[in-house]
């Protein structure tokens, strides 16, 4: 009974949409048609990104109603969403893990990491940014990026 | 046969079929409501088919034919009960072939296909999602059995339309204690079969808890899109067998376009209700743990149990 006075309490968390992103949706993603399946693959972040990925799909910034979803499987999305910098134990699984997406598909890089090393580039253990292993479609800057970033990106994406 | 019946046969399917993906857009929509969030909306599962349906199909190596038929069969079978299951009238020209036995038999075949299709890939997370969907499926097609074969006894026949023709015109034999025993444990056997919380999470990521969804972890594209056609006919189907079983008052027995009309609107109501029942139930349940299904569902066991043996005693003495 309590959660139930807590549902009333609270009413709708997510937040009013925001205006449609600007910039122009990628060629591929025009298939998809609204709906789009994303798989995260921590590529030696340092959890900063993964956390404001988890904010994007709370209900507050509610990614899932521009019809992002989050799955399991590489096999079942069409998104990879990569953070951090490509380490040399993680450039094998990345570039399988792209591999096993069927087309089309696409790689957005999260994160200053994913796009430029950041913080940790010239580390020993570091092969490289996301780019320089698997070819990237979209990028979202910020260390680490505002949920709001990761959702414009995923909503140029689906389109809605 | 009337045209009505075949109408009526075709009308179950088309319903089924292309009302799964909506119900669950709407059971979607209602636990996100719950949550607080604003929701993809009720098209979203007919969206993310009709992606499915375009994207590139893979067939992972060292796959074989169980890999390759199961979708297809999972969905055909579904189609099957579908059009033998009284869901919209009683009286079609299949209806005397729509056994309960049958009808069981053809879900369960689903439930093999699946299984065997997540043994194929030879992956971890495969095996161990097909090991434990059949520890599911052997505590859950006995149940749905005995559970209907309470409502079997006062009819006297395992024909399902006839059960459900019987309950319209006597309802007395819903509110006996067979009756409300056996609805108790086809319930709990509906959310095991179609891998609803509490005993499977339909929408995690993490593969440790998964039964249902990690044997389909290797299928993509038009593949993936028919695996989750046949789980959401599969959980309308079973919601409507649910109230046509024990709410069943409004469907067409006769020959008339307007019952079945009537016996459409309804039914579309009736499982819309239950979906939004049980989406809301599920936004307060939590996942139990996998050693502690088998206990649940040898509880619903026991319930439909009792439900055969009142429904024997009690009616036997009449």
């Amino acid at each position: 009974m309590g959660l139930l006075r807590r549902i009333r309490e609270t009413g709708r968390a997510a937040e009013p949409a925001p205006p449609r992103p600007e910039g122009d949706v990628p060629e591929k993603a025009r298939e998809l048609g609204g709906s789009v399946q994303v798989r995260c693959v921590d590529a030696g972040s340092c959890n900063g990104c993964e956390i404001e990925i988890a904010a994007a799909f709370n209900p507050v910034y509610d990614a899932e109603r521009y019809g992002a979803r989050q799955v399991a499987s590489p096999r079942h999305a069409d998104v990879a969403l990569v953070t951090g910098p490509v380490t040399r134990n993680m450039a094998e699984p990345l570039r399988r893990t792209v591999a096993a997406m069927g087309e089309p598909r696409l790689v957005v890089a999260v994160g200053d990491c994913a796009i430029n090393c950041g913080e940790f580039a010239g580390g020993h253990g570091v092969e490289g940014a996301v780019a320089d292993v698997v070819p990237v479609d979209l990028t979202v800057p910020g260390c680490p990026p505002e949920p709001d970033a990761i959702v414009a990106a995923l909503r140029r994406v689906t389109g809605r | 046969m009337s045209a009505v019946g075949y109408a009526a046969v075709a009308g179950q399917i088309v319903v089924v079929g292309a009302g799964a993906p909506l119900l669950t857009g709407w059971m979607r929509q209602v636990r996100a409501r719950l949550e607080g969030r604003a929701g993809a909306g009720v098209l979203q599962p007919w969206r993310d088919t009709r992606k499915l349906l375009r994207k590139e199909p893979i067939t992972p190596v060292g796959t074989g034919s169980a890999f390759r038929t199961a979708p297809a069969l999972l969905v055909a079978t579904t189609v099957v009960a579908a059009a033998l299951v009284p869901l919209l009238s009683t009286d079609t020209p299949v209806s005397s072939h729509a056994d309960l036995i049958l009808v069981v038999a053809l879900i369960a075949l689903g439930t093999v296909a699946l299984a065997l299709a997540g043994l194929d890939t030879g992956t971890a997370f495969g095996g161990m999602g097909a090991s434990r969907e059949m520890t599911v499926a052997a505590l859950v097609e006995p149940t749905i059995l005995l559970s209907v074969f309470a409502l079997s006894i006062p009819a006297g026949t395992t024909n399902i339309p006839a059960i459900v023709s019987g309950a319209v015109d006597e309802p007395g034999r819903l509110a006996s204690p067979a009756g409300l025993l056996a609805t108790a444990a086809l319930a709990v056997a509906v959310l095991a079969e179609t891998g609803r919380i509490p005993v499977d999470n339909p929408s995690t990521h993490l593969e440790l808890t998964m039964i249902h969804e990690a044997m389909a972890l290797e299928y993509a594209g038009p593949d993936l899109a028919l695996v989750e056609l046949g789980a959401q006919m599969r959980l309308t189907l079973l919601l409507g067998l649910l109230s046509s079983l024990f709410v069943p008052w409004g469907i067409a027995t006769g020959t008339s376009w307007a019952a079945l009309a009537v016996a459409l609107v309804l039914f579309a109501a009736k499982v819309c209700l239950l979906g939004a029942v049980l989406a809301a139930a599920e936004v307060f349940w939590a996942k139990i743990r996998l050693f502690r299904v088998p206990e649940l569902l040898a509880g619903s066991f026991l319930l439909a149990l009792l439900a055969v043996t009142a429904s024997y005693f009690l009616s036997g003495a009449s």
